[in-house]
C-alpha cells in the first residue's frame, strides 16, 4: 500500500514536472517567435551588444560619452538637433566646467530683446541648449529631401532596443540585395523600418580625429556616439545606479532580521498542535486540548 | 478601559489595526490588500509631488515631463516610482481579485462590489495618467479610447466631442484629464476606506474557507509584523525593478512628442490593459467590442448576486472549479499576449476564441458555487 502511494506520488510529481516543463518550453518558443515576428515588422532585429553601462552597478563609460559628444558635434549636429540637452549637462560628465563653457561659447545664441527692443547674437553659456541646425521642422525637411531628421536627445529611449538599434543602424549600411532596385535619395539599411533610409552613411574610418587619440574606426565612432546618446536620454543614470547599489546593500540585512523577527512572533502560532480525540474521557487527554 | 479602546478616534484605529480579531491561518495571499494600500499611498505621494512640477498644457506638457526627470532633484526617481507603481498596483489588483475568486471572497457582496468599483475607477485613473506626458502613445491612446464612446448609438459622436472639449483630442482634453487624474485617486481612497469598513464588519476569510471564529488572533502583533515584513520585501523588489527596469515599462513611442499627423505602427496600452484591449479588438464590430471591453470587468459584479446564500464558494472544495480557475488564469495570460500582437490573422481568430473562453469560464466560475449549493441541499 505504501509502495503504491509512493509510486502514485512519484507519478503525480513527474506529471506536474512534465506539464510545467512543456508549458515553459511552449511559452519560451512563443516568446522567441514573437520577437522574430516583431523584428520582421520593424526591419532586422539588432544584435545585443555588451554595453558597459548595462552592468548591474556600472556607470556610463564617461570617456566614451566624451568621444561620442565629439562625434555628435562634428558629424550628427549638421542635421540633428538635441533640444533637451544643455551645455551644463556636460559638466562633470564628459567635460570640466571650463571645457563645457568653452564648448558653449563656440555656438552663437539669439537672445533678447535688448534695451532697444532688438534681438541680438551672443556666445553660448552653460545654461543654453545645444543649438539646433534648422530654425524649424519645415526648414529641416526642405534641406533633407522631405525627411525630418529626428531630435536625438531622447532617441535611445524613443526606439525599441535603443542602443543596439542605433549602433546597428549606424554600422548597418550596405548594398541592396541582388534584384532590389535602388531608390532615388534613399539608402539601403536592413535595420531601418522598410529598409530604405534618407540619411546617408555618415560614419567612416577616420572621418573625425578624437582628441584623446583613440583610433576613430567607424565602429568605434558608432559605439561612442551611441553611448553619448544613451547618456543624453537618461542623464540621471549614474545616480540611479548608485541608489540601486545602496538598495541592494541595505535591504537584504534588514529583510533577514525582519524575517527572523516575524518567525519569532509566529512561533507559538505555527507550533500549535490541536488534538481531537472524541473517545477520550480522562482529563489528561481531553478533546480539543492544545499542546505547544 | 484602556485609552486605545475608549478614545472615540483611536478606538477606530484600534479596532482596525490592533485588536482586530483575525483568522490565525492567513497565507501570503491575504497580503495583497495591505500591499495595495501601500501602493495607493506611494502613488498619491509621488503623484502630488509630480503635479507640483507638471504643466498640463499640450504645448509644454511633454517638455515639462522631460524637465522633471532631467532637471529637478530626484524628479527622475519620482517619475519612475509613479510609473512603475502603476504596474505594481495592477499586479496586486489582479492577484487580489484572483485570490478572491479562488477562495470565494465574493460571499461578502458589499466588500466585493466596492472592490470591483475601485478596480474600474483605477483603470480610468491609470488611463488618464497615461495621457498626461503627451507623447505619441499618450495621444493615440487618448484618441483610441475616447473614440470608443462613438460606438454608443445616437449619442456617440456628441459624447466624444464633449469629452474632447473640441473636434479632436487636444489641449482641453489634456487639461480635464489632468484634473480628473488628480481627483479620482481621492475617490478611490474613500472607497478603500468603505471596502475595509465592510471587510471588518464581516471579518477576513481564510484559506480553509470555513468559519474562523474558533481560531482568531489579534491583528497586532501577528499581522502587523507580517504586513510590515511583506512591505519591506515589496520595497526591495519594487526599488530593484524601478531602478533597474523602470524605463522598460515605458513605451518607446512615448519618448516622442505627440503628433496628430503621424500614427504609431502599433498602438497598444500598458501590459495591465492588454487583456481588455485584446477583447476589444477580437470582436469584429465596434459596439460589440466596446461592450466586450466593459463586460470584461463588469462580469465580476455577477459573482455577488445571491452570494450570501452560498454554502460553497470559491474553488477549494472542487477540483473542477480549480481547473476552471486556472484555465481562466491561462486565458487571461493568453489575452494579455494577444493584446500586444498585431490585429491580423491568426491572432484575431485566437483572440476571438480566447474572448469566448474568458466569458464562458467567468460564467462557469460564477454559477458553479450555486450549482454545488443546490445539489448539496437537494441531496
Amino acid at each position: 500500500m505504501f509502495k503504491l502511494f509512493t509510486s502514485k506520488k512519484v507519478a503525480k510529481n513527474l506529471a506536474i514536472g512534465l506539464a510545467s516543463a512543456s508549458t515553459a518550453t511552449g511559452l519560451g518558443l512563443a516568446l522567441a517567435l514573437n520577437v522574430d515576428l516583431f523584428a520582421s515588422d520593424h526591419g532586422c532585429y539588432p544584435a545585443k551588444y555588451p554595453w558597459f553601462h548595462e552592468g548591474m552597478f556600472n556607470t556610463f563609460d564617461h570617456a566614451s560619452v566624451r568621444r561620442g559628444y565629439e562625434v555628435y558635434k562634428q558629424v550628427c549636429a549638421a542635421c540633428h538637433s538635441m533640444k533637451y540637452t544643455y551645455y551644463r549637462h556636460l559638466v562633470n560628465v564628459s567635460h570640466t566646467e571650463e571645457e563645457a563653457k568653452a564648448e558653449a561659447a563656440e555656438s552663437m545664441v539669439t537672445d533678447g530683446p535688448n534695451e532697444e527692443g532688438n534681438m541680438f547674437q551672443r556666445p553660448g553659456k552653460l545654461s543654453d541648449l545645444f543649438p539646433s541646425p534648422y530654425p524649424n521642422d519645415e526648414a529641416a525637411k526642405a534641406a533633407n529631401g522631405g525627411a525630418l531628421p529626428p531630435d536625438l536627445s531622447l532617441i535611445a529611449f524613443a526606439r525599441n532596443n535603443g542602443t543596439n538599434y542605433i549602433f546597428s543602424l549606424l554600422t548597418g549600411y550596405q548594398d541592396p540585395p541582388a534584384g532590389v532596385e535602388t531608390k532615388e535619395g534613399l539608402h539601403y539599411n536592413p535595420y531601418f523600418n522598410g529598409g530604405w533610409i534618407a540619411m546617408a552613411k555618415a560614419l567612416y574610418d577616420e572621418v573625425i580625429e578624437y582628441s584623446d587619440g583613440t583610433p576613430a574606426t567607424a565602429s568605434q565612432l558608432a559605439k561612442d556616439v551611441t553611448e553619448f546618446l544613451r547618456w543624453s536620454a537618461e542623464k540621471s543614470h549614474d545616480e540611479k545606479k548608485k541608489l540601486l547599489l545602496k538598495t541592494m546593500l541595505i535591504f537584504p540585512p534588514i529583510l533577514a532580521l525582519f524575517y527572523v523577527y516575524k518567525r519569532r512572533v509566529f512561533t507559538v502560532l505555527k507550533s500549535r498542535k490541536i488534538v481531537f480525540n472524541p473517545n477520550a474521557t480522562g482529563k489528561s487527554t481531553g478533546s480539543g486540548s492544545a499542546h505547544h | 478601559m484602556t485609552f486605545r479602546k475608549s478614545h472615540p478616534l483611536i478606538k477606530i484605529v484600534n479596532s482596525t489595526l490592533v485588536d482586530l480579531p483575525s483568522p490565525a491561518n492567513l497565507s501570503v495571499n491575504w497580503n495583497y490588500g495591505s500591499l495595495l494600500g501601500l501602493v495607493l499611498v506611494i502613488q498619491l505621494v509621488s503623484g502630488i509631488v509630480l503635479a507640483t512640477r507638471f504643466s498640463g498644457h499640450s504645448d509644454i506638457s511633454f517638455d515639462s515631463v522631460i524637465s522633471i526627470y532631467q532637471d529637478s532633484n530626484y524628479g527622475w526617481l519620482l517619475r519612475l516610482v509613479h510609473s512603475t507603481g502603476a504596474s505594481f498596483f495592477f499586479l496586486f489588483i489582479y492577484l487580489h481579485i484572483g485570490r478572491g475568486l479562488y477562495y470565494g471572497s465574493y460571499i461578502y457582496p458589499e466588500v466585493w462590489n466596492i472592490g470591483v468599483l475601485i478596480y474600474l475607477i483605477l483603470m480610468g485613473t491609470a488611463f488618464l495618467g497615461y495621457v498626461l506626458p503627451w507623447g505619441q502613445m499618450s495621444y493615440w491612446a487618448a484618441t483610441v479610447i475616447t473614440n470608443l464612446l462613438s460606438a454608443i448609438p445616437w449619442l456617440g459622436s456628441i459624447l466624444v466631442e464633449w469629452v474632447w472639449g473640441g473636434f479632436a483630442v487636444g489641449n482641453p482634453t489634456l487639461t480635464r484629464f489632468f484634473a480628473l487624474h488628480y481627483l479620482l485617486p481621492f475617490v478611490v481612497t474613500a472607497l478603500v476606506i468603505l471596502h475595509i469598513f465592510y471587510l471588518h464588519l464581516y471579518g477576513s476569510s481564510n484559506p480553509l474557507g470555513v468559519s474562523s471564529n474558533t481560531n482568531k488572533v489579534s491583528f497586532h502583533y501577528y499581522y502587523s509584523v507580517k504586513d510590515l515584513y511583506v512591505y519591506f520585501v515589496f520595497f526591495f523588489i519594487f526599488m530593484f525593478f524601478t531602478l533597474k527596469y523602470g524605463y522598460s515599462f515605458m513605451d518607446a513611442e512615448n519618448f516622442i512628442p505627440a503628433n496628430p499627423l503621424v500614427t504609431p505602427t502599433h498602438i497598444q496600452p500598458e501590459w495591465y490593459f492588454l487583456f481588455a484591449y485584446a477583447i476589444l479588438r477580437s470582436i469584429p464590430n465596434k459596439l460589440g467590442g466596446v461592450l466586450g471591453l466593459v463586460l470584461a470587468v463588469m462580469v465580476l459584479f455577477l459573482f455577488s448576486i445571491s452570494s450570501t446564500q452560498l454554502l460553497f464558494s470559491g474553488t477549494i472544495y472542487s477540483p473542477l472549479a480549480r481547473l476552471t480557475f486556472w484555465s481562466l488564469v491561462s486565458v487571461f495570460f493568453l489575452l494579455t499576449w494577444l493584446g500586444s500582437c498585431p490585429a491580423e490573422s491568426p491572432y484575431t481568430e485566437v483572440a476571438l476564441a480566447s474572448t469566448i473562453a474568458y466569458f464562458s469560464l467567468m460564467v462557469i466560475m460564477c454559477v458553479w458555487p450555486h450549482v454545488s449549493t443546490y445539489l448539496y441541499l437537494k441531496s
